[in-house]
């Protein structure tokens, strides 16, 4: 109210002209004070920009700061990955050589006597034609002396005649023998060249697993090889790489939190009867804490159990140690799961028990009569039996939750990357915009003193 | 290093500070029961609210049950008491034993000539302040008509303390029938007895609706 007599006061009795009189005043004020006001103007705007700019710097090289910790993070396990797989492969292949070529020099001694077996059979086989007798060149003689003359002559050729008939059907049953022998060795001959033949298609076949593995190796190593060189390629495919495994394995331990609920559910009424219903750690019940202690202390044990086996690498510190110990903690590792598994498989059977005594009083209670259905054991023995089989189960979770870490450092790093992007950008863009304020400011400022710039303008103009 | 160890000590300060004493989470309900004039004939239906309270509590809760008389104030008038044991085959056990003396009260159950209800509270924040519990119920089966025997003082305000007070099947007199005003002054009064003391207070007639009951 007071402001308002202020505005209104100037000219007693003329509250408009009084308005008008103070509108006159600032705007001639303001007119005065416009090279000030500006720089003012200009100046605060400049400098919150500026200091804008340094923080959207700042921003900017902490993102790329760590997008090349993410690069090495990322290459670093991609390396790691591919060791493996090419370990892995060169395990197969020693596996093949020690069970399949380990044999090589017994294979060359035993294709070495077929071969030698073949060639005796096939040396034997050889035909030799039979010779013909000395004499015949005797009876082409005296058979070229002519017959006509002499009937001794024409009798001793019928008896030569009859001779090489003889002889000749002698020859032929002797090369029929002779024939009939060689079929028999050669028939002799045809199981060793099919052992040889399965003997050298074995062979090959070995050879060409090797070659594919090989194959497989080369494919590996250009792949490490692209790792090792940092190329935008190699580190585009780990990104993808990383990024399907995350939501693979992410969605793999999401059922296994069902899992994980559903052996919650079977253990955590047996244990109120054991720890007590009424207590509470803050605001939880104890027996719940309890049943979650024992689904924790399976998962820890799996993930041990992962870890000696070698498939998962979480703890260097286990796959460091040498077999002997190893093995130990494999073995005790499983032996404490089988314990486990037992007992949850006795609880799950005191969870159907309890659950029928609640039943039971529930229908007490409604004045109903205690029944006790028909088949009452099936569902208990499904209970036990999935008391038993969870635990085993949930050991290998290890698996996707390895993958889920390695995976989510990558993906987290890449969000946290883009969201330093969108706050440098931002920064910028609020930078931008106070230049643009500040402008805007100074052209509102020269429109509210339009009057008196306008009338320096014409003088201006005059004067000119 | 001062200053780490300032920044240390300092924040496990608040962190001591902001941690408070964890409320009970168990639950103690006290059930009081109106043995004057018509009310011993509608002791099925306190059996059946009965019945459904030992459903709905859990190890650890505790739950009485007393008989309001011509002196209410006592410890004889508790007909059953009983705070569950924490392991639930236990506490099945104890539900059936205490349904069943429930059973043989309600066989053998006479009526009185006065109407103690305040004698009845004051039992009842007696023995649930004693369980300690974090939630604390008075159910009364009455029509809250008191009528105090000649010579015992009634009359004066009563601590609930958070206590919460329901009202069950609060049935209409024929006096209440001749003005209902009646019936609505001693809601009024019953109501602002128990806000005043520091207690709640709700009034449940529908018993064939009783999910909310121990909200």
């Amino acid at each position: 109210m007071e402001s308002a007599t202020i505005w209104t006061s100037l000219i007693p009795g003329q509250p408009a002209v009084s308005i008008i009189t103070w509108l006159v005043i600032i705007v001639v004020l303001m007119y005065l004070a416009r090279k000030p006001a500006h720089q003012m103007i200009l100046v605060a705007t400049h400098s919150l920009r500026n200091a804008l700019k340094i923080m959207a710097t700042s921003v900017w090289k902490a993102e790329e700061k760590l997008k090349i910790r993410n690069q090495e993070v990322l290459l670093a396990h991609g390396r790691e990955q591919v060791e493996r797989y090419i370990e892995r492969e060169f395990q197969r292949v020693e596996t093949i050589i020690n069970r399949d070529l380990s044999g090589y020099p017994t294979l060359q001694r035993d294709l070495n006597m077929q071969i030698t077996r073949i060639n005796e059979d096939y040396v034997h086989s050889g035909e030799v034609p039979p010779q013909p007798p000395e004499w015949l060149k005797a009876i082409e003689t005296v058979a070229q002396i002519p017959s006509e003359s002499s009937p001794v002559v024409s009798k001793i050729l019928n008896d030569i005649h009859s001779t090489l008939k003889k002889a000749m059907d002698k020859n032929v049953g002797e090369y029929r023998k002779a024939n009939k022998e060689r079929h028999g060795l050669l028939k002799k001959m045809m199981p060793y060249w099919r052992s040889l033949n399965k003997t050298l298609e074995s062979v090959e076949r070995k050879i060409s697993g090797l070659e594919s593995r090989s194959n497989v190796i080369d494919g590996h190593m250009q792949h490490y090889e692209n790792i090792l060189a940092k190329s935008d390629y190699a580190e585009r495919m780990l990104s993808s790489s990383s990024l399907t495994q995350f939501f693979i394995s992410g969605l793999v331990l999401m059922i296994a939190s069902v899992g994980m609920y559903v052996n919650f559910q079977l253990v955590a009424l047996p244990m109120s009867e054991m720890v007590g219903a009424g207590s509470y750690v803050g605001s939880v019940k104890a027996s719940d804490v309890a049943a979650l202690f024992i689904i924790a202390i399976e998962v820890i044990l799996g993930l041990f159990l992962m870890e000696s086996v070698g498939v998962t690498r979480l703890f260097p510190v286990i796959s460091a140690l040498d077999d002997k110990k190893r093995k130990a903690i494999i073995w005790s590792t499983f032996s404490f799961l089988l314990v486990f598994a037992t007992i949850e498989s006795s609880l799950a059977y005191m969870r159907d028990l309890l659950a029928a005594d609640r039943e039971a009083l529930s229908q007490v209670l409604s004045g109903v009569e205690v029944e006790e259905p028909e088949f009452r054991w099936i569902p208990s023995v499904g209970q036990m039996v999935m008391g038993f089989i969870l635990p085993f189960a949930l050991t290998f979770v290890a698996i996707p939750l390895e993958s889920f870490i390695h995976s989510s450092r990558t993906v987290f790093g890449m969000v946290l990357a883009w969201l330093l992007r969108m706050i440098s950008m931002g920064i910028r863009l609020v930078g931008n915009l106070l230049i643009g304020g500040g402008r805007f400011l100074v052209t509102l400022y020269d429109l509210i003193i339009f009057v008196p710039l306008r009338i320096e303008q014409m003088a201006t103009g005059k004067k000119s | 290093m001062k200053k780490v160890s300032l920044g240390i000590t300092l924040f496990l300060a608040l962190l001591l500070t902001s941690c408070s004493e964890p409320k009970n989470p168990n639950t103690a309900v006290y059930m009081l029961l109106d043995t004057s004039g018509t009310y011993t004939k509608q002791i099925k239906k306190a059996q059946g609210i009965l019945k459904y309270l030992l459903g709905i509590l859990n190890p650890g809760d505790s739950l009485a049950l007393a008989r309001i008389d011509s002196a209410s104030f006592s410890e004889k008038d508790i007909v059953a008491k009983v705070t569950f044991d924490v392991r639930p085959s236990m506490a099945n056990s104890q539900k059936r034993a205490f349904m069943a003396s429930i059973d043989k009260f309600a066989k053998n159950l006479k009526g009185s000539s006065y109407t103690d209800i305040t004698g009845g509270m004051l039992q009842a924040i007696e023995y649930l302040n004693e369980t300690g519990a974090g939630s604390r119920y008075i159910l009364i089966f009455s029509d809250l008509k008191e009528e105090i025997k000649k010579g015992h003082i009634r009359d004066f305000p009563i601590a609930f303390d958070g206590v919460k007070v329901v009202a069950l099947n609060v049935t209409k007199l024929r006096t209440d029938n001749v003005d209902p005003r009646e019936y609505q002054k001693r809601m009024v009064k019953w109501t602002q007895r128990v806000e005043s003391g520091g207690g709640t207070w709700r009034v449940i007639n529908d018993l064939d609706r009783l999910e909310g009951l121990l909200d």
